[in-house]
């Protein structure tokens, strides 16, 4: 029998506001242990949390984005958990009125364009840290209290592939409104699953599993590949799937069972009393529709239409919105799309890479790379000379025409300047001419090299060759 | 030797502001009084003598060097013990805060001390402000001052025998289904629980958030009115606290009730009633129909169902409120768990007392998956309808009227076995807590019980932010009572 996968995923996305949900706390990552702390956050005896304004509007930009239905009127909930690194032991989130329902990610798939559904988008806050020490587990509070956003798809998802695709487009959207840094290692970007299989052809899902604990793209798909494999399997030898939560270790690259059906928590939700009720306001929902940026998707096919570009490059080119930026600004100046596109995943991307700088501190800005690309358009330097020049630009704020000069100058492409040298040249050279007048006509490229060792190799060698026929016709 | 534990608060502030007496005169009036009567009446779990001292001395310096006096200048103030105070310990009562010291003041308190009041220390109550009488106190045993072998009610049983005993001439207590106006009727004193939203929670340690208020106690309605006007309005800490105006409740208390009409809710005399207090209250209604006050009886139809929503809503409010007292962060932790559920669970029963433990029960039940639609919600919907009986009576009527409690304050210990009898004790109040109006007991008699006076409560409830209206009709009461301003007669 063939089995099909049927995954669905909640993300949940760090809101990149300067402040926490419900406090004046800084977000920060990385800093001193419980040193972002107030009073609120450690959900001392007495606090209150009051609504982070900034919080709501970027996750109302992006269920705009998304295309979802915002509620007329939204509220938050209690969440009722006992964890150490939970100060309150509730958590403040949204369960039976989300501030967005549906909406889609749109994804790229083998089998063409694919439109997956989204059942909701909620806001809530972020626990704690638990840091374990040979001497005891430690708690950190420091992220206690960030904004998120938890953004859950229907299981629409048919393979791993898919699921890692949804991923990184619903990655570049986030990052595009510029709702999330999408840091996965940081934590601000994070992903459980829910996987199960049926037999193909059958409409009853199967019974499904939750997997936690996936820290990076690649291991999302790594975790679903196995846990695919892993319930096929089961059900292939006659066994049965048992609903639970299960986590997965990257290093060994295998699940484990965290809790199963028995042990499921009764969060005991209710209607957070301390906070008021939203009512939407629709003119702020103009607003934000109106500032929406373009999103990745929209952006990759504009580049292909506009620029003439592959759906691959114009891939690599949306990926990063700065980059695309970066590019858009290049091709404008050049006019000239292709190569401004080659030059930005090329040359532009290696040295980023290498360096593993963001866009902004690329140290050739679009505008002298403009320079450079107009100078190979218009054939004033050679591909090679130009790559050269890319390189010492890397280390030098020097103009561009100094460093060509520095590197022995740029193509020659000037007939009349360079009309004299071939002419030099055959009065030299009048054996080999004659050898060609003769029928030798291997006996051209010692003349072109000859030419060519005049300029230094400079010379355009279209040029020079056109030249030398010239010359040759014209029988002097 | 003076008398200023008979001054009224705002003949405190105005003696102090004009530099009449010093504040730490005042102060140490108070606390000499504590001192020496307090041992009796228990109604402090902390008293700040040096903090006082120092405070009413920066108050005089103030005053002396020009700067405008507060409206509450060296007003000697005792908070209660859920209202948290920076350096002072806050503890609910509980084993399981005992020692805690907050890092930060209550917006409340804030005001107060901006307001240059002098805060006298920390006032006892049941645990978490869940009790009726003040025997469910971890910490502390308070007495009523008319009849020490009685309760002083409760939870703000510290609050109202405070100012019943010329302790602290304001009091703040907190009210979720009748905290404040219970122990004032029982007290003799007046209680105010002023609209929800009125005034800043920011700080309060939360029972039942969507119920609880803060209140002052004084002993006359002049000190409740400056006392609100201090302590209410916005608060951008508090999300559920209302934007709205905040009238000179002091200065508009005289105002005429004519016009005015006030409603006898049938249903709440059906309950079962001491019959000196329903005596009482029948005289108090005569005092507004000899005013001109048109009374009339109004039908409050679901009022046999607030004390079983109220202990719905209450409890499943509480039961995740109280969840943070895990002893990981703070507070009492058992130190001989070997690991962490154990350390939880051990740190919880040993640091809650049994009521407490009975209503995280009982809330936790009420909100768990399978039972939420039956209890929780369902308490809900009928708090709603509980709302709809005040929305019809107040078209009808400025204000209602009824007795605070159907019982004077009973002997220590008679309902402690009793879970059930002692939550009948909010039957008059619980109503007003789950609609969030405004409703104040004022003093309106007395009722003798074996040899002893035992003072009697009149419950007034108006309109949501119109505690001007409130005051105003209580004010006009207070003046034609010739048992105002008494004391018992053991600590005068």
């Amino acid at each position: 029998m063939e089995y099909e996968v049927v995954v669905g995923l909640e993300v949940h996305a760090q809101l990149a506001t300067r402040t926490k949900m419900f406090c004046g706390c800084p977000v920060r990552f990385g800093e001193r242990p419980n040193s972002l702390v107030c009073p609120i956050c450690l959900g001392l005896p007495g606090v209150l949390p009051v609504v982070n304004e900034s919080a709501y509007h970027m996750s109302l930009r992006t269920a705009v984005a998304l295309g979802c239905e915002l509620a007329s009127f939204t509220k938050f909930d209690r969440k009722n958990y006992y964890y150490p690194d939970l100060p309150k032991n509730y958590q403040i989130s949204q369960y039976d009125l989300p501030f967005a329902e549906g909406g889609s990610v749109p994804i790229s798939t083998p089998g063409g364009e694919k439109s997956i559904r989204l059942v909701r988008v909620h806001m809530e806050e972020d626990a704690g840290k638990l840091v374990h020490t040979p001497l005891g587990s430690l708690v950190d509070l420091n992220r206690a209290g960030t904004p998120l956003m938890e953004i859950v798809s229907e299981p629409d998802l048919s393979s791993p592939e898919e699921a890692r695709s949804y991923l990184e487009e619903l990655k570049r959207m986030l990052e595009y409104l510029e709702v999330c840094d999408c840091n996965m290692e940081e934590g601000s970007l994070r992903c459980d699953a829910n996987l199960s299989v049926r037999p193909v052809g059958q409409k009853e899902l199967g019974v499904k599993t939750e997997i936690k604990n996936m820290n990076s793209f690649s291991g999302v798909e790594k975790a679903l590949t196995y846990e695919a494999g892993r319930q096929i399997r089961t059900l292939v030898a006659g066994g049965v799937i048992e609903q639970a939560t299960l986590l997965w270790h990257e290093d060994r690259e295998e699940t484990s069972v965290m809790r199963t059906k028995e042990h499921a928590h009764d969060y005991r939700y209710f209607p957070e009393p301390d906070l008021s009720p939203i009512v939407l306001d629709a003119k702020k929902v103009e607003q934000i529709r109106g500032e929406l940026p373009e999103l990745p998707r929209t952006r990759w096919q504009r580049f292909q239409a506009d620029y003439d570009l592959s759906e691959y490059d114009a891939e690599v080119l949306i990926r990063d919105r700065a980059l695309a930026d970066y590019f858009e600004d290049l091709a404008g100046r050049v006019g000239q799309g292709k190569l401004a596109a080659n030059w930005v995943t090329n040359q532009v991307s290696a040295v980023l890479n290498e360096r593993k700088i963001p866009v902004a501190e690329c140290p050739v800005s679009s505008d002298r790379l403009s320079e450079l690309l107009l100078r190979v358009d218009s054939g004033d330097l050679s591909k090679g000379m130009a790559g050269k020049v890319f390189d010492s630009m890397l280390g030098s704020d020097a103009s561009l025409d100094q460093l060509i000069e520095k590197l022995g100058g740029g193509q020659i492409s000037d007939p009349d300047t360079l009309r004299p040298l071939v002419e030099e040249v055959f009065g030299e050279q009048a054996k080999i001419v004659e050898d060609i007048r003769g029928g030798k006509d291997k006996a051209k490229n010692a003349l072109f090299g000859k030419v060519m060792g005049k300029t230094r190799g400079r010379g355009n060698p279209e040029v020079v060759r056109g030249l030398i026929e010239e010359l040759l016709a014209s029988g002097s | 030797m003076s008398d200023f534990h008979c001054w009224a608060a705002d003949r405190i502030a105005g003696a102090v502001g004009s530099g009449e007496v010093t504040a730490e005169t005042v102060a140490r009036h108070f606390l000499e009084r504590i001192d020496r009567l307090d041992d009796k009446v228990g109604a402090f779990l902390q008293v700040d003598t040096q903090g006082a001292i120092e405070q009413a001395r920066a108050v005089d310096r103030d005053i002396a060097a020009g700067k405008p006096p507060g409206p509450m200048s060296g007003v000697p103030v005792g908070i209660k013990d859920n209202i948290c105070t920076r350096g002072l310990p806050t503890t609910c009562a509980s084993r399981i805060l005992e020692g805690f010291v907050s890092p930060y003041d209550a917006e409340v308190v804030k005001r107060l001390r901006d307001a240059g009041a002098v805060i006298l220390g920390k006032l006892n109550l049941d645990e978490f402000a869940m009790g009726s009488s003040c025997e469910n106190s971890g910490l502390g045993r308070t007495v009523n001052p008319w009849d020490p072998d009685r309760v002083p009610g409760g939870s703000s049983g510290g609050s109202a025998a405070a100012v019943a005993a010329g302790l602290a001439t304001i009091t703040l207590g907190s009210d979720t289904g009748g905290s404040i106006r219970q122990p004032a009727a029982l007290c003799g004193v007046v209680g105010l629980k002023p609209t929800y939203g009125r005034v800043s929670r920011f700080g309060l340690i939360a029972f039942a958030s969507s119920l609880d208020q803060i209140g002052p106690f004084a002993m006359d309605i002049s000190g409740v009115a400056l006392t609100l006007s201090v302590l209410a309005g916005e608060d951008p800490q508090d999300s559920t606290c209302i934007a709205a105006s905040v009238p000179d409740y002091l200065g508009t208390l005289e105002g005429s009730l004519e016009g005015k009409k006030i409603g006898i809710p049938r249903e709440y005399f059906e309950f079962e009633m001491h019959a000196g207090i329903s005596q009482c209250v029948e005289r108090a209604a005569q005092v507004y129909r000899d005013l001109g006050v048109e009374v009339v009886e109004v039908p409050m139809p679901h009022t046999k169902h607030a004390i079983a929503t109220y202990y719905l809503v209450a409890n499943a409010e509480a039961s995740s409120n109280l969840a943070r007292y895990d002893g990981v962060h703070y507070g009492h932790r058992n130190q001989e768990a070997k690991e962490l559920v154990e350390m939880s669970c051990r740190s919880r029963s040993e640091g809650f007392g049994d009521e407490v433990q009975r209503r995280i029960m009982l809330g936790t039940f009420a909100l768990s998956s399978g039972y939420y639609d039956a209890y929780y919600l369902r308490a809900l919907k009928v708090r709603q309808l509980i709302r709809q009986d005040f929305d019809a009576a107040f078209e009808q009527v400025d204000a209602l009227l009824c007795p605070t409690s159907p019982i004077p304050a009973f002997r220590m210990g008679e309902k402690v076995e009793d879970p059930m009898q002692m939550y009948l004790c909010d039957i008059m109040t619980a109503p007003a807590s789950l609609a969030g109006v405004p409703a104040i007991s004022v003093p309106c008699g007395f009722v003798e019980e074996e040899g002893r006076s035992l003072p009697v409560g009149l419950h007034l409830v108006s309109r949501p932010f119109e505690e001007e209206t409130l005051l105003g009709i209580a004010r006009a009461f207070e003046v034609r009572y010739e048992g105002s301003g008494r004391m018992p007669a053991e600590v005068l």
